[in-house]
């Protein structure tokens, strides 16, 4: 014990000499789902987080992954064991807004800083902000906000808006009404989960929409896309990105091209960091990255940068330096609002057929440095 | 609301039903027969629409996708029975319910191992892609037309092969009596066998259909599974003819539930609210409707045993 100490206490000295960058390790927890439903989200925040890592070459990072299935009670679990007994000094990696609302908070108040590579549920950027919670992708509502905001600038009048019945699905349809100043056709809730939508179909058909906005993430999107396509009904179909990104569109296939959607990243935006990016992550793992990849990738870079700039036994030099996100991002140059939320810019894609493969091309600017509506609420 | 609206949703639950009928014959078919509750129902019909993904890309065709569904489901099905149900015939419901359901979690984990996470791609054929018009005016997607002629034949080659075939008779024979059928010098197991395979075969050829317009992805097969379960219960357990029924039931209630209810409500709420309580009733709309059936028919509809 006793020589444990002095070697500490002369690790501490030596490290001092060394100046303030110096090599401190760090070591961090990433919770997210591998398996089960939605695993796909995950595997790409782990690759793009891992692909970060992997570039940097730097040997003081080092990260425990651990699978939590899509379940609140597994995440809470591997939370308290990486926190307890790995003794993690950043944790991360949560893709579902609700096993974020089950983790998060509590992380937080022990010290421990999170970095969101994907949920962005708007408790957490509102009153429930926190000088340890970083989020390094998008708060929920901002994607359909961007989409309202187009469908007045396009002089869209009059919407069908359809979404699954459960909280973040009303999210997203609040945000698309608060920006968007026209009529709505009709506002249908759907089970979470359903896989026909010939009913709903029906519907807008008879509806006399001109656009149609539908939030339906994961395989509800892949269902809806190619039964709407073989339905005959061309009214245009539009929503966030989460419905049309690249592990999507793989099975959606001829059926998507033309719908437009909104994303805060696109593989062809102009920033050398994105093109980097796009090839070396092609070039690791032989597929396109998604924006989830962007998201774990962006997560990474930030504790990179950070720990070039600060220890992170200063916890306060540490957050700084995270917020200073001083690396060039496949978005561009990062910046975070008062809540620790990107303020970001808000794009507006169409699918294409690019060669053989589908994928999405930018066509214009919804919301120029966007920031979500729960900024002003955070007292930070 | 025109009448063309109301038809096309009528159409969409005829659809609905008879998608849930090829779930629900094989289901209520080895409950019947055999006895057992099989959670695993469901993961046969993620084999075949698989299957039917993986041939149809490979090869080009989409027939010989579905044949390749029908031929790997009812193989996944016989090797399963030979393997593993067998052995349940004897134990109460819940060792075959925990022994089924970790079946569901092998199948569900193998192929995430051989596909991947990701969704496959399968589309409608060129042949069945695009609407059709219907007389009066109602545009309708000729695929799904298509899902209700092939239900239909099943049906009708179900009920011929029960009421008909030597086959059809030993197995209505090993619904009623299975002790005496064995007796009688029939082999029971390899009737099992084949029974367990030809309801494996039409849930994959269920899987295959609804794979082509919905999405092909691991642990597709449980939601459907529970509505199959809703459909057995309220035609009757082992009844062909109450999963018929119970089935196009099911899926026109369901359909026309979420299509009106909102609606419905309407009538006396502001829009917002009307829509949430219209489609969260309409979600539960079939539980309601099988309790209703149980307290007037507490058997189900056609009761297979009196």
């Amino acid at each position: 014990m006793k020589i444990k100490s002095i070697l500490g206490a002369g690790l501490v000295g030596l490290s001092m000499i060394a100046g303030s960058a110096m090599a401190e390790s760090v070591k961090v927890g990433m919770i997210t789902t591998l398996s089960g439903g939605g695993s796909g989200l995950g595997i790409d925040v782990r690759d793009g987080f891992m692909l970060a890592v992997k570039q940097s070459g730097n040997k003081d990072l080092s990260v425990v992954v651990e699978d939590d299935a899509r379940k609140p009670a597994l995440a809470v679990q591997i939370a308290d064991k990486m926190i307890q007994s790995e003794k993690v000094d950043i944790l991360t990696g949560i893709i579902w807004s609700n096993l974020a609302m089950a983790v998060v908070p509590s992380a937080v108040n022990q010290g421990k800083i999170y970095i969101s590579p994907n949920a962005g549920p708007s408790q957490l950027a509102g009153r429930g902000c926190h000088p340890n919670y970083f989020n390094a992708s998008f708060q929920n509502d901002i994607m359909s906000e961007g989409m309202g905001a187009y469908a007045n600038k396009t002089g869209l009048k009059k919407t069908f808006i359809m979404a699954p019945n459960y909280p973040a699905g009303r999210d997203f349809l609040n945000g698309y009404k608060r920006f968007y100043k026209g009529e709505l056709a009709a506002e249908v809730y759907t089970k979470l989960g359903q896989k026909d939508y010939a009913a709903e179909i029906a519907q807008i058909r008879a509806s006399g929409a001109d656009n149609v906005f539908v939030f339906l993430p994961g395989g509800m999107g892949i269902a809806f896309m190619k039964q709407y396509a073989q339905s005959g009904v061309n009214i245009p179909v539009m929503g966030p990105a989460f419905s049309f990104d690249q592990g999507i569109l793989k099975a959606v296939g001829q059926n998507a091209v033309g719908a437009q959607n909104t994303s805060h990243w696109s593989k062809d935006l102009d920033f050398p960091g994105n093109k980097t990016f796009v090839e070396a992550f092609k070039k690791e793992y032989g597929r396109l990255p998604s924006l989830y990849a962007v998201q774990g990738f962006d997560t990474a870079s930030l504790i990179l940068s950070a720990m070039k700039k600060a220890s992170i036994k200063d916890t306060d030099a540490f957050r700084a330096a995270i917020k200073e996100a001083d690396f060039d991002s496949p978005r561009g140059k990062l910046k975070f609002g008062n809540n620790q939320h990107l303020i970001q810019k808000i794009y507006v894609r169409e699918v294409i057929k690019e060669g053989d493969i589908y994928t999405n091309k930018v066509i214009g600017v919804a919301l120029e440095s966007h920031q979500d509506s729960y900024a002003a609420k955070c007292k930070m | 609301m025109t009448s063309a609206l109301f038809i096309e949703q009528l159409l969409n639950g005829l659809q609905f039903g008879v998608m849930l009928f090829l779930m629900a014959a094989g289901l209520t078919l080895v409950f019947g027969v055999m006895g057992l509750i099989n959670l695993a129902h469901g993961a046969l019909y993620m084999v075949g629409a698989f299957a039917c993904a993986t041939v149809a890309n490979a090869t080009g065709s989409f027939s010989l996708g579905i044949a390749a569904s029908i031929a790997a489901a009812a193989a996944a099905g016989a090797i399963v029975e030979i393997a593993v149900i067998r052995r349940l015939y004897t134990r109460d419901h819940l060792d075959q319910v925990l022994a089924t359901f970790a079946l569901i979690l092998i199948f569900s984990e193998g192929t995430r191992w051989i596909f991947g996470s990701f969704p496959l791609f399968l589309d409608v054929p060129e042949l069945l892609a695009g609407p059709v018009m219907l007389p009066g005016g109602i545009q309708y997607p000729l695929y799904r037309l298509a899902i209700i002629l092939v239900g239909g034949l099943v049906a009708v080659g179900l009920y011929l092969l029960i009421a008909k075939t030597r086959l059809g008779i030993r197995i209505r024979a090993g619904e009623s009596d299975r002790a005496m059928i064995a007796a009688l010098g029939i082999d029971i197991r390899f009737l099992y066998t084949v029974v367990f395979a030809l309801g494996a075969a039409l849930a994959g050829l269920a899987g295959a259909l609804v794979g082509a317009i919905q999405s092909v992805e691991v642990g597709m097969g449980e939601p459907v599974l529970i509505l199959a379960f809703v459909v057995i219960v309220i035609g009757g357990i082992g009844s062909i003819k109450g999963a018929l029924v119970g089935a196009i039931l099911v899926g026109v209630v369901d359909t026309m539930g979420r299509f009106l209810l909102p609606q419905f409500f309407q009538i006396f709420m502001d829009n917002v609210n009307a829509n949430s309580v219209g489609s969260a009733l309409a979600t539960m709309l079939i539980y309601i409707l099988m309790a209703l059936v149980l307290i007037v028919k507490p058997k189900g509809l056609f009761p297979a045993h009196g």
